[in-house]
């Protein structure tokens, strides 16, 4: 049995050894990866957890990996692709270049998802996709381009929900049950490491995408990371958040108007 | 377990179902008293893109404020919450819910074991969880984190369940406070103050 307390002292150390700062996550699914990953690990105990977590660096990046929620699909939610195509890309294709950032890209199935439309649209020559996490695993995944070749089957029918009509099948190479993506995809793609929590602004986008990262987080952290979004966007820049997430009751909301029925929303001052 | 339903002083419902509990919910929820002194989240094993229809549907049934829950809102007495689809709902300890993309359980997500565990920490003895129809083994480990917290385990007579596996599957892991038709789960939950 893990107590509140046992998960105080996981994260101070984590923060005083590290300086990895998650006390501001929400804690029920915080605890829940941390009891998760001690079953998965068979840890005899918190205690010994803790105590690896300390002493192990190599483990560190393990821990931070698994506490953290790496789930995420290409074309997820294929009605918010669609508003994309329709009504966020005719308008980022009269700038002479777009940058977009996906930020807490995960292993970057959204990433290569966005590339993709940016294609269609004929705008991917003069675009840049910036995918940033706070795991350096998951962003090699990135760079990689490589899927579960058994996952394709739903992202095509997503992608094709999503208003795309050409044969998804011809954006990968099958090999030994993964898919892997065409460089001329993976090259547009930039990665870094990025810590939402701590570090700052680095560029201007046209184009933010952050979904389903703020609902791991507490409303004050939501609060700063939307700061962070409005200090990175360009004025009438776009961004996009999870199905379940607002910019309604945020700092932020004055400045922005929603544009549909999806989380898309516009910065207008 | 008569005293049990005497003394128990519900803080947070929680229902769960999956196959054949729709018609169950669409029974029970027009049964249930308008004041509803406690908060009442179902979580429901459906079709991940995200129909909000349902809670609308289930809404026309109640005259219960009922909506799909939002990221960190707080729980309110008198108040029908319904989980949304392809995310887990979790318990804060201040009393909100929070929601999470992380991995299927049980092949689902919601998965009823991760917000009846997550409640059971939150609210222990005030909180009653009920299982009803369903083909799988989803809400069992949830209803035992219930008991052992202190609070209260129903299930649906599995007789009277479309798919009996779910209720069924809970009464044979663990022992379950009630085990009601919907008629009786209506004087239940009405009798709860």
């Amino acid at each position: 049995m893990i107590e509140e307390d046992d998960i105080d002292l996981l994260l101070n150390d984590l923060f005083d050894l590290y300086g990895y700062d998650f006390t501001r996550y929400s804690r029920a699914s915080l605890k829940r990866r941390v009891v998760r990953l001690c079953s998965l690990d068979k840890f005899p105990s918190f205690a010994e957890l803790r105590y690896r977590v300390r002493n192990d660096p190599a483990y560190l990046k393990r821990f931070v990996e698994e506490i953290t929620v790496n789930v995420t699909e290409m074309f997820r939610d294929p009605a918010f692709y669609k508003s994309l195509r329709e009504d966020v890309l005719p308008v980022l294709g009269t700038k002479p270049f777009i940058r977009v950032w996906h930020a807490g890209c995960s292993t970057g199935e959204e990433v290569y998802s966005m590339a993709i439309l940016l294609k269609e649209a004929n705008l991917l020559r003069r675009s840049l996709l910036y995918a940033t996490d706070l795991n350096p695993s998951v962003l090699e995944k990135v760079r990689k381009g490589i899927f579960p070749l058994n996952s394709m089957k739903q992202y095509s029918e997503s992608y094709i929900a999503s208003g795309g009509t050409h044969d998804f099948s011809g954006y990968y190479t099958a090999q030994y049950g993964q898919a892997k993506f065409d460089t001329e995809l993976s090259e547009k793609i930039i990665i870094s490491t990025h810590n939402l929590v701590s570090d700052s602004s680095f560029n201007e986008f046209d184009l933010i995408l952050c979904r389903n990262v703020l609902i791991y987080f507490d409303k004050d952290l939501q609060d700063r990371v939307l700061q962070l979004f409005d200090a990175s966007l360009g004025t009438l820049g776009y961004l996009a958040l999870g199905t379940k997430e607002t910019l309604k009751f945020s700092v932020v909301q004055n400045k922005y108007k929603q544009l549909n029925r999806e989380k898309i929303w516009k910065k207008i001052s | 377990m008569e005293e049990n339903l005497l003394t128990a002083t519900c803080e947070l419902m929680l229902i769960g179902g999956s196959a054949g509990s729709l018609e169950v919910l669409f029974k029970l929820l027009p049964l249930l008293r308008t004041d509803l002194p406690f908060p009442l989240a179902l979580i429901l094993h459906r079709r991940s893109s995200g129909d909000s229809s349902l809670s609308d549907l289930l809404g026309s049934k109640t005259l219960n404020p009922t909506h799909e829950v939002e990221d960190k809102e707080p729980i309110v007495p008198g108040t029908i919450y319904l989980a949304p689809a392809d995310y887990h709902l979790l318990i804060e300890h201040d009393r909100t819910f929070s929601l999470d993309y992380s991995e299927k359980v049980h092949f689902s997500r919601p998965s009823i074991d991760v917000t009846f565990e997550s409640a059971a920490e939150v609210y222990g003895r005030g909180l009653v969880g009920i299982l009803l129809s369903g083909a799988n083994e989803d809400g069992t480990e949830g209803l035992a984190a219930i008991k052992n917290a202190g609070g209260t385990a129903v299930v649906q007579d599995p007789d009277t369940a479309q798919m009996p596996f779910m209720p069924h599957y809970a009464m044979t892991h663990l022992r379950t406070d009630h085990v009601l038709n919907t008629i009786q789960m209506a004087a239940f939950i009405n009798s709860l103050g």
